[in-house]
């Protein structure tokens, strides 16, 4: 026998009060949790993702929906840009590097996006299996992409277009599998890459079958031949800090571009995200005090129905002190596991919010990430037992076991 | 063992118990009878450490009780003073044996007396079992093991036959001397339960009426 089974025998004499107490706390502390674990996780995500791109150029429309669609392959595209236009920004003397990107079809959900070797160096991304694309209709895969599909190297598909599976097929040009990037974490994980020319052709009425042949481009942007060709947006980045106050400016007043800077838009997502965030902390924080306060009332009646026990405890040699540990103990009890199963089940909400959601913003998200904050939450719900039990714990210190033995 | 010199208590001035002087050797029982009111009950609180006497010293075992304090009290209380109740008082969410082991840690004394005690007061069986599923008696004779745990050397028992039928009341006397005597413990019974009278010769009547 000891002070803390002592106490858990008292909770657990009253398993009704005590799960429902537990359980009240714990709704609080998972909501709590839920947030701060995908609040954590999207903006990782999110800077993760935009890291390196200073800049993206793409059709006019929203700036926020053309970041969204061209860095985190969430949205859709703004629309489609002139290749001449965007090959007139490489003369810009503000401009280190420009990464076109090709999107508009999907395979089976997965993005299909004509790029560049650099989209793959911006994110220090290396070929685990084959090698990267050389001819056009060559497709390197993300981790995620090839193991949920099951493809390997070798294999073919056939694109679909739109950027939502469902839609009608490219039957003409199959994609072969030439490559399989490492697991990288981010957004390359959910994507199909290839080759701006793949994009295009797959989109043409008339076939050059000669030209299938010919190696794509790696770097820059590629040869349109004769044709008009389109790109759907640019990631640029700068060549000093200049370039953020005057290139956006520029594109934006003297081209039929748009530029929008990855991380004003983000933030100012977050902003408006913010709000609705902050009522649920609300909530939850009030879930929480209602949870102690119950705790609180809990622990205060059943003193009234244990002042007995209580006295007799004291005649058995326990301490006042020990009375007061006693009873903080139960709170401390409740607290913890009520915050462990808090924990638990917010994990679990996540878990089951992720699975529901197997392609888009949230199925990036992981439900097996722990945080530092984590802690905090058991910290501040072991805070929340002492508080709630400091008054019934002082009421058990004072018992008076003379007079509790003697009236009863 | 047991000694009580000069006690004087009272809850209002004009009121005072008179309290006689008791003086107990190891193994030496005690039986105070009185009325309800005459304060037996008082004077047993004082003797067993939870009531400070206004004036006076009550020693036990060489140990002047009122000059502990806090929590050296308590701990004194628990290891040399084994104290029954009019009701059992057994701890509800604990079983039979975790109330007797309650006992040994609050006094900080190991467990080894336990199983020997249970047997010897035929409650053995029921080591496992809550207090709601006990009888009256067996919860007074646990009440009675559980204040023997600590082999305490004083036992103070307070009216612990009252609930009892004659045949219990009986019995749970009867223990109460075995025990003491086999602890050389000095006993002390308040009562003003008749039945008891018999049992025990030496005897002091409170409030002068009995």
């Amino acid at each position: 026998m000891n002070m803390l089974k002592l106490s858990w025998k008292y909770l657990v004499a009253k398993p009704m009060n005590t799960g429902l107490n537990i359980l009240l706390l714990a709704l609080g502390l998972a909501i709590i949790t839920v947030l701060i674990l995908i609040q954590d996780q999207f903006e990782n995500k999110m800077t993760k993702d935009s890291k390196g791109i200073d800049l993206v150029v793409g059709a006019k429309g929203s700036p926020l929906q053309l970041i969204l669609s061209s860095v985190y392959h969430i949205d859709f595209p703004t629309g489609n840009i002139d290749l001449d236009e965007a090959v007139g920004l490489t003369r810009n003397r503000l401009v280190k590097n420009i990464i076109p990107l090709g999107l508009g079809d999907n395979y089976q959900g997965y993005r299909i996006v004509g790029t560049n070797y650099d989209y793959l160096d911006l994110y220090e991304a290396q070929v685990q299996e084959g090698e990267k694309w050389v001819k056009p209709f060559d497709v390197v895969l993300g981790y995620e992409v090839a193991t949920k599909l099951e493809l390997k190297v070798g294999d073919n598909f056939i694109g679909s277009h739109g950027i939502g599976s469902s839609s009608h097929e490219h039957d003409e040009h199959p994609y072969t599998v030439t490559g399989i990037l490492e697991p990288k974490n981010n957004v390359l994980d959910k994507l199909v890459l290839t080759s701006v020319e793949s994009v295009w052709y797959t989109h043409d009425e008339e076939h050059d079958h000669e030209i299938f042949e010919n190696a794509v481009a790696t770097t820059g942007f590629p040869d349109p031949g004769d044709e008009d060709r389109e790109l759907t947006s640019l990631l640029i980045q700068y060549r000093n800090p200049m370039a953020a106050v005057q290139l956006p400016r520029m594109i934006n007043s003297r081209t039929a571009l748009q530029a929008a800077s990855p991380s004003f838009e983000i933030s100012r997502l977050f902003e408006l995200l913010g709000i609705g965030v902050k009522l649920i902390q609300g909530l939850a924080l009030v879930i929480i005090v209602i949870a102690g306060l119950s705790i609180f009332i809990a622990l205060y009646n059943s003193l009234k129905e244990r002042k007995y026990d209580l006295a007799v405890m004291r005649t058995l040699g326990a301490s006042s002190g020990q009375l007061f540990f006693h009873i903080i103990l139960e709170g401390v009890i409740l607290t913890f596991i009520g915050a462990l199963v808090g924990i638990a089940m917010g994990h679990l909400f996540l878990g089951i919010i992720v699975m529901q959601n197997e392609q888009g913003a949230i199925s990036s998200l992981s439900a097996a990430v722990f945080l530092v904050e984590e802690l905090y939450i058991l910290g501040y719900a072991v805070g929340v037992g002492v508080l709630a039990s400091l008054i019934p714990a002082w009421n058990a210190y004072q018992t008076d076991i003379a007079k509790q033995l003697t009236n009863s | 063992m047991l000694e009580a010199k000069n006690l004087e208590f009272y809850y209002q001035k004009n009121q005072p118990f008179k309290i006689p002087d008791i003086h107990l050797k190891q193994g030496e029982q005690l039986l105070i009878i009185g009325k309800s009111g005459s304060g037996k009950t008082t004077i047993l609180n004082m003797l067993g450490g939870l009531l400070k006497p206004i004036k006076g010293e009550i020693i036990i075992d060489g140990t002047s009780l009122y000059s502990l304090s806090g929590a050296k009290l308590d701990k004194f209380r628990g290891k040399n003073i084994g104290i029954i109740f009019q009701k059992p008082h057994i701890l509800a969410p604990l079983t039979v044996e975790e109330n007797l082991k309650l006992a040994n840690f609050f006094s900080g004394k190991s467990n080894s007396k336990i199983t020997g005690l249970l047997a010897e007061l035929g409650i053995s069986e029921k080591r496992t079992s809550k207090v709601n599923t006990l009888s009256e008696g067996e919860a007074q004779r646990v009440s009675i093991a559980r204040a023997l745990a600590n082999s305490p050397k004083v036992i103070l028992a307070d009216e612990p036959t009252a609930s009892l039928d004659d045949a219990n009341a009986a019995n749970v006397v009867k223990l109460l001397k075995e025990q003491a005597e086999k602890f050389k413990a000095a006993l002390v019974i308040v009562t003003h339960d008749q039945r008891v009278k018999d049992h025990i010769a030496n005897q002091i009547t409170m409030g002068g009426l009995s």
